[in-house]
């Protein structure tokens, strides 16, 4: 499938800026999200959850609310399986702890009640009876060998002797010889940085509402970015089989990967079991941001060695991540891309997880290559200044470009990066003056990129229409985009597709909508689809006309005889084959099913003016131009509207975003008053530039682009306050606080 | 016979080798030959492993082609956001 | 816990309802009449998800008791088109792909609607402050603003 020999370069509609369909919908207020649905005798379920950091739950009392009126069930741990299986076993016991509390807002237990008032009162009246044991939720102090242990028994066989018991992954990569490439070098430079967990802050709290049977059949209505991975989780964790289980996706208002896990479902489903009713739960957003996925914080110390000129001679790297209280294999990922926009004939990076009394890491947009690259660029901006070179000529020189190794092993090839930086080099942004106190900062950003598990399904309809049936939750406008690609292969107009999400009963089992996957996945799925629909449809009209089904060709949405020799049969149009499928074997339909490889990494550069306040510390965003390759943009719009929204998302991460902890480790900011994401006035307009070198992998040249946006930023902003403040800051966020305290020192 | 490159920290259950050569000529064999010449690669293959083959990463999929013409590399499963 | 009778109008039809003391108008659109356009983002008043207007007050309706709307004027996002004619912002928000998710686009186009009747012909400056109150995670406000800002001046036109 990869290296497809029908690639297409010439397009009517892919690339065109149709409207979305389910546009009138969200605009008018009618699309139906999470929350939005109600059923007939529907109870309201409520969460009780730890306010310590870490405890032993001795006893769960839970008598008094039993017998509130109104309350019709009372679950707690015991009422969910616990799986074998060491991934469903964490999902288990996160939506409600069993033993122990592992961070502050755990779920011990949970209520429904006829009334979200009721609720609310009976969860008051669960006695808990908690041994309060010592915590730690900074990554550094977690590693320490003497430090309160989170869980027992969950490192790695890989995690060398004599670490804490918190450390549960550890990971190298790398190539060549470090001490030899250092020797080399006219400059070295190593800094430490830490950057605090963020979240994703999707404005859509998790919400669901959900019914089971004691005869193990159920329905969920939630918002997820995956109804396949809400069906495996709820299926394990209630103990019942995948097929009785119908997980249907409600309109999903942000995820960036945070709505990748399940948290409140299999409670809702165990609610419903226990009372016989449908059970729905809404999250507060003090639950969201206690008990839902921020991404890892984490520590690095980064060493990078210069020549004069500019050329890279070594580079390493240490990344110490915590993804909350659960094993966590984020750093792997941040490990391999920390140094991908590199060249680098000596190279190694280290990373190591440990776990912390805090939440669950959940994915967030490009999982650990955010602070891994800040980290990294930072280093290499701080050379460029040292060495008096000019940091874009420097990235230029040392860009991964085809046949270099990369850092995290296998060897590049067509890459844009090289195009990216030249984009960046020829824009008027980089060049325009710049006033006192003000700084630019630029940094490279990459992303993987995968495929993974998709299905598809194409009919044919009657008049002439078309339905796309695919399995993944549309975050960003990817039902434009399914719709935009099958009307491409059809020759048909777009109006005449109409793509839907199924539930998981009615279509096969696709991966979550995650890494920047769809429109690459679901978009290849479609197109193979309509393909296997066109030679039905050519296959149809080659009876009709008597002659070879080789001599049969669509084009512009007609079949046509192939040549003089196939005789001169006029075209026959969709429409009109569609109308008579009875007539010549019944309806006509075309499907695929795959698990997609090939989709092509991902590079980006950011360029980003501020300005620092010299007396509060504050930054100003002046001007923030992003670069990127999105190999073919389907729909240039959303495509502009990712480099646009990863931005902001990096902007928010470098400036305000973190979890505070208190003393007593627990969480000090659980609000959006305080947990502070960028708002419009924050911002400059965020100029983008589209860059096209097709993807190999897909007929149509498409990469993901929803996950590289969010990786430039970080170090973008930190090198343009560096070089506006006149000093390096190491420490993310770089709130007006911190700034201050590294001017006046 | 195809070279399989291993990255860092799973060289120590592999004799310290950074290329391991097995007869494969797909990624599943390519991982069956793996763990029986080096056993304690089974936990982390069990986890999942990624395949990058010359360049481009695949997943899951056992019956990707390989053959000694091609640059084999292993990597983590991955997961995005 | 008692409920009180509440006589409103809500899209310019006369609506009485009942609820509890401690209701919040968002609960009482939500839950009670069936309206779910307004979203609850924060319930505290800091995401502008379940923004309306309050008579002719662009209100966060988190923050609103129900039993306050007696006599009141509502506006939400469901009164916003007039039958199959969507404002000219709803339009606009379309033709610009001013959303992705469109969590917040409900609030956002109240409250959008709210600053160009203020001030038909605001500067970007302006939006970006107007809108301040209302969080979007998507789109980094970009295509908003620009949104805003041609819907403005067709409607300035018109
Ligand atoms: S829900 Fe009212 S402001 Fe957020
Ligand atoms: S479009 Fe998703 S929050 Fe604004």
């Amino acid at each position: 499938m990869a290296f497809d020999d029908q690639v297409k370069r010439r397009f009517n509609v892919v690339g065109t800026r149709v409207t979305r369909p389910d546009g009138i919908d969200k605009v008018t207020g009618k699309a139906a999200y999470g929350a939005d649905i109600s059923a007939p005798g529907m109870l309201h379920g409520r969460i009780l959850r730890s306010p310590h950091a870490h405890a032993r739950i001795v006893s769960i009392d839970t008598s008094e609310a039993e017998a509130l009126a109104g309350v019709k069930a009372v679950v707690t741990g015991a009422d969910l399986a616990m799986p074998e299986d060491a991934d469903f076993a964490d999902v288990a016991i996160n939506c409600l702890a069993r033993d122990k509390a592992l961070y502050d807002g755990h779920a011990v237990a949970a209520v429904a009640a006829t009334s979200k008032a009721i609720a609310k009162q009976a969860i008051r009246l669960i006695k808990v009876e908690y041994e309060v044991l010592p915590h730690v939720t900074d990554v550094d102090a977690a590693m320490k060998p003497d430090a309160p242990v989170v869980q027992e028994g969950r490192a790695l066989e890989n995690v060398p002797a004599g670490k804490s018991q918190n450390v549960t992954t550890y990971c190298k990569f790398g190539h060549g010889d470090l001490d030899a490439g250092f020797a080399k070098a006219d400059k070295i430079i190593e800094r430490s940085f830490k950057t605090a967990a963020t979240h994703q802050g999707y404005i859509e709290p998790q919400a669901c509402m959900a019914s089971l049977g004691n005869d193990g059949r159920g329905e969920v209505w939630c918002c997820t970015q995956g109804q396949y991975m809400v069906r495996a989780n709820c299926a394990a964790v209630l103990g019942v089989e995948e097929s009785q289980l119908r997980i249907t996706a409600s309109e999903i208002g942000g995820g960036f990967g945070g709505k990748t896990s399940t948290f409140i479902e299999p409670v809702a489903l165990a609610l419903s079991r226990k009372s016989g009713k449908p059970v729905k739960i809404v999250m507060t957003r003090d639950e969201v941001l206690k008990a839902t996925g921020p991404t890892i914080s984490s520590s690095m110390d980064i060493k990078i060695g210069m020549t004069k000129d500019g050329r890279i001679t070594a580079a390493r790297g240490e990344l110490r991540y915590s993804g909350g209280a659960y094993p966590n294999f984020t750093v792997e990922m941040g490990a391999q891309a920390a140094f991908a926009a590199y060249d680098l004939e000596a190279v190694e990076t280290i990373g190591w997880n440990a776990m912390t009394n805090r939440p669950k890491e959940i994915p967030y947009r490009a999982p650990g290559a955010p602070t891994a690259i800040y980290a990294v660029e930072s280093v290499v901006d701080e050379l460029c200044q040292e060495l008096g070179l000019d940091p874009l000529d420097v990235r230029l020189m040392n860009a991964a470009r085809k046949g270099t190794l990369s850092s995290y092993g296998p060897t590049f090839n067509e890459i844009g990066l090289v195009a990216t930086l030249e984009a960046a080099k020829a824009h008027p942004h980089y060049t325009a003056p710049l006033g006192p106190n003000q700084g630019r900062g630029l940094s490279c950003g990459f992303w993987f990129n995968f495929g993974g598990n998709t299905c598809v399904s194409l009919n044919i309809n009657d008049d002439g229409t078309v339905g796309v049936v695919e399995g993944n939750p549309d975050i960003g406008g990817s039902r434009a985009s399914i719709s935009m690609m099958a009307a491409e292969e059809l020759g048909v107009p777009y109006d005449k597709v109409r793509t839907v999400i199924a539930d998981t009963s009615s279509l096969g089992f696709n991966d979550i909508t995650d890494g920047s996957r769809v429109t690459f996945a679901v978009g290849l799925a479609t197109i193979e689809a309509a393909r296997a629909a066109i030679k039905e449809m050519c296959r149809r009209v080659a009876k009709i006309w008597d002659i070879d089904e080789d001599a049969v060709i669509w084009e512009d949405g007609a079949a046509k005889p192939a040549g003089p020799n196939a005789g001169t049969h006029p075209p026959m149009t969709l429409a009109e084959i569609a109308a008579i499928a009875g007539n010549t074997g019944g309806p006509i339909a075309g499907h695929h099913e795959v698990n997609a490889d090939g989709a092509g990494v991902s590079f980006g550069v950011h360029l980003c003016d501020t300005e620092v306040d010299p007396e509060t510390g504050a930054v100003k965003i002046l001007r923030y131009t992003v670069f990127q390759d999105a190999g073919k943009a389907v729909h240039p719009d959303y495509v502009e509207g990712q480099m646009q929204g990863g931005a902001v998302q990096g902007i928010g991460w470098a400036l305000n975003e973190e979890y505070i902890y208190g003393e007593d480790g627990r969480l000090q900011n659980p609000a959006f008053l305080d947990y502070r994401i960028p708002v419009a006035s924050d911002l400059p307009p965020i100029e983008t530039v589209i860059l096209e070198i097709p993807n190999p992998g897909h007929p149509y040249g498409v990469r993901g682009v929803g996950e590289t946006p969010i990786v430039p930023p970080l170090a973008a902003i930190a090198n343009a306050v560096s070089r506006a403040a006149n000093v390096r800051l190491t420490e993310l966020p770089m709130s007006p606080p911190r700034v201050l305290k590294a001017i006046t020192g | 016979m195809v070279r399989v490159k291993l990255w860092g920290s799973l060289r120590a259950f592999a004799d310290g080798e950074e290329w391991v050569e097995v007869e494969a000529s797909n990624f599943k064999e390519l991982l069956d030959a793996l763990v029986e010449k080096h056993p304690g690669l089974a936990p982390q293959v069990k986890r999942g492993v990624s395949l990058a083959l010359d360049g481009v990463i695949y997943r899951e999929a056992w019956f990707t082609k390989i053959g000694p013409e091609n640059e084999v590399i292993l990597m983590p499963y991955m997961v995005g956001g | 816990m008692k409920t009180i009778p509440v006589a409103t109008t809500i899209n310019g039809d006369e609506t009485e309802f009942l609820c509890h003391t401690d209701e919040s108008l968002l609960d009482v659109l939500r839950d009670r009449l069936g309206l779910t356009g307004a979203k609850e983002g924060c319930g505290t008043g800091d995401c502008g998800a379940c923004s309306v207007m309050m008579n002719g007050r662009l209100v966060c309706s988190c923050l609103v008791l129900g039993v306050e709307t007696e006599g009141a004027e509502i506006e939400t996002i469901e009164g916003m088109a007039k039958g199959d004619t969507l404002h000219p912002l709803q339009r606009v928000f379309l033709e610009e792909a001013a959303l992705q998710c469109g969590i917040c686009t409900p609030g956002i186009l109240v409250a959008a609607k709210a600053l160009l009747e203020k001030n038909p012909d605001p500067t970007d400056t302006e939006v970006r402050y107007w809108l301040a109150g209302n969080l979007c995670r998507c789109t980094g406000y970009d295509k908003i603003i620009k949104a805003v800002q041609k819907a403005a001046a067709e409607m300035r036109a018109a």
